[in-house]
């Protein structure tokens, strides 16, 4: 049975998702770690499948990270969020494509308040203009930018360049979907498929040639924590988190891990990184470590684009063994490049993880 | 005080707490659970006893900064309860009332406010990298180490538009965007909830025998920070 077919079964989770003409609201992790993936997302939106999507200089940050940390109280972000959507509002969209997880989960979570308390709909209203002087309309759809991808995965699948398939053996490659806890586990009828069986990620693997992975701990989440991680006090949490993630997917070796959220990529990058430092451990083959990456950037390899392009160099995790038993040829010596083609030095190589 | 009827004011508290029945599954579900010596449920049942002594404990403890917010417990409770939200709710409240420094998880606000929330109103991100310094976040590796020093042509050759005007990944938030910002904080108590932060920490540190000067740089940052030995604080 594939993923597809069996998020199917349940079928109670059939989410709309706008077929074009989307408000682009930006993620503040994967714009400081993974760049290259929100300038890849455009790239596919408007050159693959000719959408269009707007991408706004004048929108902020959600304050999602601040008010999970306690930092930004609730009447706060809910009139931070009621200015993006007047900023949409005013740009003449309807449509929100989101691109972080953790802000998806507010945008979900202050329209559901919103609908079960009108009174706070009217005081975001009036706070919003008094501070700002703006009006807005509540979106008509809210899509996370995975939804997207995934609406238009057969789309994508018809441009690939490269099918998720070991070159070597033929054989499907096998990838860990790690999904992101505030896509789904809020909100189950927001996301594709639901909080349990979740196919937004798992979809598009199948379609484009890979198997997933279906291991104890996939659902567990990667422990960011949000204050859990920010003190450095606390880390030993959101590191204890993933490890026993990856404790979970190592038996079925993994090829590479797909993460829906930046957060989420950023941690289970990095602390395989920090458990080979303190336990000498890697989950990889040969010392090495699974690499992880965006969807974005996976969507951008099927299509062809160059590793580096992608920022595939950002992670910490070296995903050359992916790209090898992909078969994608990519420029070893352009790995650090810089801007205007310069050649850099690279990072310096831990001894701990190949 | 009526601290359960305070509590109640927030809708996030209406809405996350009906009735328990102490089945125990959010505490099943909860890494927090699984890390820390801490149990949602008992929270819950701590909090619908309305006992006003029992919740102000509650509020000057380490107990209900645990929970890590990945709302696992709403997917899960049969009854509806979301002890995540009650637990930001009771986070509000403990701020408010300067609860939060009595316990050692609670004074780390006073790090969060001065790295999330100087980030947000004086970037309008609430990460920035010039402000990802490699020293307070070795867990970030060597590559990152490599992408801060770089960060110029990094940024740029992704695509980014980075520290300018106009749109793009890590564009310069205008001036005019970042004036909104401090206005909707104004507005709505997000000026008033930092400062509330600030103001309590720093009585509390000067308590300690700290010297604070409301920097991250500073010795009581460094202790809330980086200690999860708070032996010197009083």
């Amino acid at each position: 049975m594939t993923e597809a077919h069996q998020s199917g079964i349940t079928g109670i989770y059939p989410k709309e998702i706008a077929a074009d003409n989307y408000y682009y609201v930006r993620s503040c992790i994967r714009q400081n770690f993974f760049p290259g993936s929100e300038t890849a997302f455009l790239k596919i939106m408007r050159n693959v499948l000719g959408k269009n999507i707007y991408d706004d200089a004048v929108h902020t940050t959600c304050t999602g990270i601040g008010y999970h940390s306690d930092i930004v109280p609730f009447e706060t972000i809910q009139t931070v969020v009621a200015r993006q959507f007047a900023l949409m509002t005013e740009k003449g969209f309807e449509n929100l494509a989101v691109s972080c997880v953790t802000s998806f989960g507010i945008y979900c979570e202050i329209v559901e308040t919103w609908k079960n308390f009108p009174e706070e709909l009217d005081k975001a209203r009036v706070n919003l203009k008094k501070a700002t002087g703006r009006e807005f309309e509540i979106p008509r759809n809210i899509a996370h930018a995975s939804d997207i991808i995934y609406k238009f995965r057969r789309e994508i699948a018809k441009e690939a360049k490269y099918s998720l398939v070991n070159c070597l053996t033929g054989e499907p490659l096998n990838l860990v979907e790690h999904i992101g806890c505030h896509y789904a586990k809020m909100f189950p009828e927001m996301g594709v498929g639901g909080a349990e069986f979740t196919s937004v990620l798992s979809s598009m693997i199948e379609i484009w040639g890979g198997a997933v992975v279906d291991y104890p701990e996939r659902r567990h989440c990667c422990g960011f924590g949000f204050r859990q991680y920010l003190i450095q006090a606390n880390r030993g949490y959101s590191i204890s988190n993933s490890r026993k993630k990856f404790e979970s997917m190592e038996p079925y070796h993994p090829d590479a891990v797909i993460c829906n959220c930046p957060g989420c990529t950023m941690f289970m990058d990095r602390w395989q990184y920090v458990i080979a430092e303190m336990e000498n451990k890697t989950y990889g083959q040969g010392g090495r470590g699974i690499p992880v990456l965006t969807y974005e950037e996976l969507a951008g390899l099927v299509l062809g684009y160059d590793p580096w392009d992608l920022g595939l160099q950002m992670h910490q995790v070296n995903s050359e063994p992916f790209l090898d038993k992909l078969g994608i040829r990519y420029i070893p010596s352009q790995k650090y490049s810089g801007k205007d083609g310069k050649i850099m030095a690279g990072p310096v190589i831990p001894a701990c993880i190949k | 005080m009526d601290l359960f009827k305070r509590l109640n004011e927030d809708v996030r508290f209406r809405e996350g707490l009906k009735a328990c029945m102490n089945c125990g599954i959010c505490t099943a579900i909860c890494p927090a659970a699984e890390f820390y010596d801490y149990d949602p449920r008992v929270l819950v049942t701590t909090v619908e006893s309305m006992d006003n002594e029992e919740i102000e404990s509650l509020l000057k403890s380490d107990a209900i900064w645990y929970c890590g917010q990945c709302m696992s417990c709403k997917t899960r409770c049969p009854r509806g309860n979301v002890p995540g939200m009650i637990v930001s709710v009771l986070r509000k409240v403990s701020q408010e009332l300067g609860y939060f420094t009595e316990s050692r998880m609670g004074r780390q606000q006073y790090a969060i406010a001065k790295t999330v929330g100087d980030n947000i109103l004086s970037y309008g991100y609430c990460v920035h990298p010039s402000k990802i310094n490699p020293g307070l976040h070795p867990e970030q590796g060597p590559v990152w180490e490599w992408i801060f020093k770089n960060r110029e042509d990094i940024y740029t050759r992704l695509g980014a538009n980075f520290d300018k005007p106009g749109a793009g990944a890590l564009r310069k938030i205008s001036r005019e965007a970042l004036d909104e910002l401090k206005a909707i904080f104004d507005e709505t108590g997000g000026t008033e909830l930092l400062k509330k932060i600030e103001e309590f920490s720093l009585k509390k540190a000067h308590e300690s025998g700290f010297e604070p000067n409301g920097t991250t740089e500073d010795d009581y940052f460094r202790e809330v920070y980086k200690k999860n030995d708070h032996s010197g604080i009083k």
